[in-house]
Formats: structure tokens, C-alpha cells, sequence
């Protein structure tokens, strides 16, 4: 029952925070919103046993990506408020539509049979000694160990991506000279 | 009644939908930005889901890969946008970014 309450209540959470998220003209009231719905997301990983996930969501998600987005809006200084007029009529409702019948396929499809194969294909969550964090943890580092280590590749080159992207190269300032 | 991997479905449905429709109706590109997290989220959330229902360590690993990309994403996305609003002054819209259509 109390499990059941604490769903309600992240759920209600997440979804007025998404909505917020996609209506406040402001977009730094949209990254608020943004991290209301991330540690509602966290608490759904706690109420399903992914301890180590939620930490992780609060830590990269919650903190991290979302100051990325503020910093990024304080430096561009576009938190000015934004009109929600539209320039195309059609649009907005078109995009309600679209939204409430990718829902209703996303649900119908399915039907009440979600998961459906093997079990345990990959390694075990329950029964076995250790937490949450152990399981998780040996997974990632005997399966999965080629692609964990591919995701540091992933982030390099994201980083010098980055780097190469934002920061001002000399025709730029040739050109603005 | 304890909530079953049906209801975390079905929450993330509502989410990836709220977040599709943002990406559709919104003109800024950081708020488009955010309503995509919001989708890659939603995605995490039945990632879990399915892990915790079929007792599957898989899922809740491939959140960590989801988690890596979407990180890499925003930075490579975000340098993105700093460029285009160092070209244009006047803001970084979808409208204003049409331009670069050939």
C-alpha cells in the first residue's frame, strides 16, 4: 500500500514536471521543471530496486547534465521570455495529435502482455548474494566489458568534439575583424 | 496492490509522449533539447521495468549505456547551439537554424 501511494505520488511528479517542462516560456523554468522529473525518475528506480541507477540519475542526470543546460542558457543569455505564439497554426494541434496516438499505439500495441521472453537471459537481479550494486557491478565488468569500455572512447570523442566546436578558431575572428 | 511493471509502462508512455510533443511544438533549441532527456528517460524508466519484471541485470546495464550516450549527446548538442548563436545574434531557433537547409 505504501509502495503503491509513493508510485502515485512520483508519478504525478513526473508527469506535471514533464508537462512543465514543454509549456513555461522560460527556459530556465524548463530546466526546473526538467529536474523535477529526473529525481522523480530516481525515485521510481528506488521503488524498483535499482539503487545504484538512482543514485546515478541524481548524480549525472539531475546535477550534472541539467547544470550543463543552465550554464549553457546563462551564457547564451537567452532566458529571456519566449512567445509560445505560433508561427504555423496547424502545428500545435497537429503535434497533440500525433502525441496522443503515438501513446495509444505505444499502449495498445502491447496490450497487457509487456515483457514477454526469457528470463535471466543476461544474469540475475534477485536471489543471488550481494546488492543491487554488486549485481549490476558484475555484469558490467565480465558481460559487458568490450562496450563499457567502448563508452570511454564514446566520451572522448565527445570531449574533443566539444571542444573543437565551441571554441573560436582563427578565420572566425579573421572574419569578424 | 503494489504497483506491477504495467504502471511504470504506462507512465513512460505518458512521458516519451509529453516529450515528443514538446520536440514538435517548441521553437528553442534548448527546451527541444530537454524534451529529448525527457524521451531518453522515459526509455530508461521501461528499461527498469523490464529488468525488474523478467529478474534481468541486462536492462538495468543498458541504462548505463544510455546514460553515457545521452551525456556525450548533450555536450556535443549544447557546443552545437553555442556555435550557432555565436553566428546569429538574434537566437538559436529551430526557425533560425532552417537556414542551413541546402
Amino acid at each position: 500500500m505504501f509502495v503503491t501511494i509513493l508510485f502515485v505520488v512520483f508519478a504525478l511528479i513526473a508527469l506535471g514536471c514533464a508537462i512543465g517542462v514543454v509549456i513555461s516560456r522560460n527556459p530556465v523554468h524548463s530546466a526546473l521543471w526538467l529536474v523535477g522529473t529526473l529525481l522523480a525518475i530516481a525515485g521510481f528506480f528506488v521503488l524498483q530496486k535499482a539503487y545504484l541507477l538512482s543514485a546515478v540519475q541524481v548524480i549525472v542526470y539531475a546535477s550534472a547534465i541539467v547544470v550543463l543546460f543552465l550554464f549553457v542558457i546563462m551564457l547564451l543569455g537567452v532566458d529571456r521570455e519566449e512567445s509560445l505564439g505560433d508561427p504555423l497554426r496547424i502545428q500545435r494541434p497537429l503535434a497533440i495529435g500525433l502525441g496522443l496516438i503515438g501513446f495509444v499505439l505505444l499502449v495498445g500495441i502491447m496490450g497487457n502482455r509487456w515483457a514477454t521472453g526469457a528470463e535471466t537471459a543476461t544474469g540475475p537481479l534477485r536471489g543471488e548474494a550481494g546488492g543491487n550494486v554488486e549485481h549490476v557491478a558484475r555484469a558490467l565488468f565480465t558481460t559487458y566489458l568490450w562496450p563499457f569500455e567502448l563508452t570511454s572512447a564514446l566520451l572522448v570523442v565527445g570531449v574533443v568534439g566539444g571542444v573543437a566546436l565551441a571554441r573560436r578558431s582563427n578565420a572566425d575572428e579573421e572574419e569578424a575583424a | 496492490m503494489t504497483p506491477t511493471a504495467t504502471w511504470y509502462l504506462v507512465v513512460a508512455a505518458l512521458l516519451f509522449s509529453i516529450g515528443g510533443v514538446g520536440m514538435l511544438v517548441r521553437r528553442n533549441v534548448i527546451v527541444m533539447f530537454m524534451c529529448v532527456e525527457l524521451m531518453l528517460n522515459a526509455v530508461n524508466l521501461s528499461f527498469v521495468a523490464f529488468s525488474t519484471q523478467l529478474d534481468d541485470v541486462g536492462g538495468q546495464v543498458s541504462v548505463f549505456f544510455v546514460l553515457v550516450v545521452a551525456a556525450a549527446e548533450v555536450a556535443i548538442g549544447l557546443a552545437l547551439i553555442v556555435a550557432v548563436f555565436r553566428r546569429r545574434r538574434s537566437g538559436a531557433t529551430a526557425d533560425d537554424i532552417a537556414e542551413l537547409r541546402g
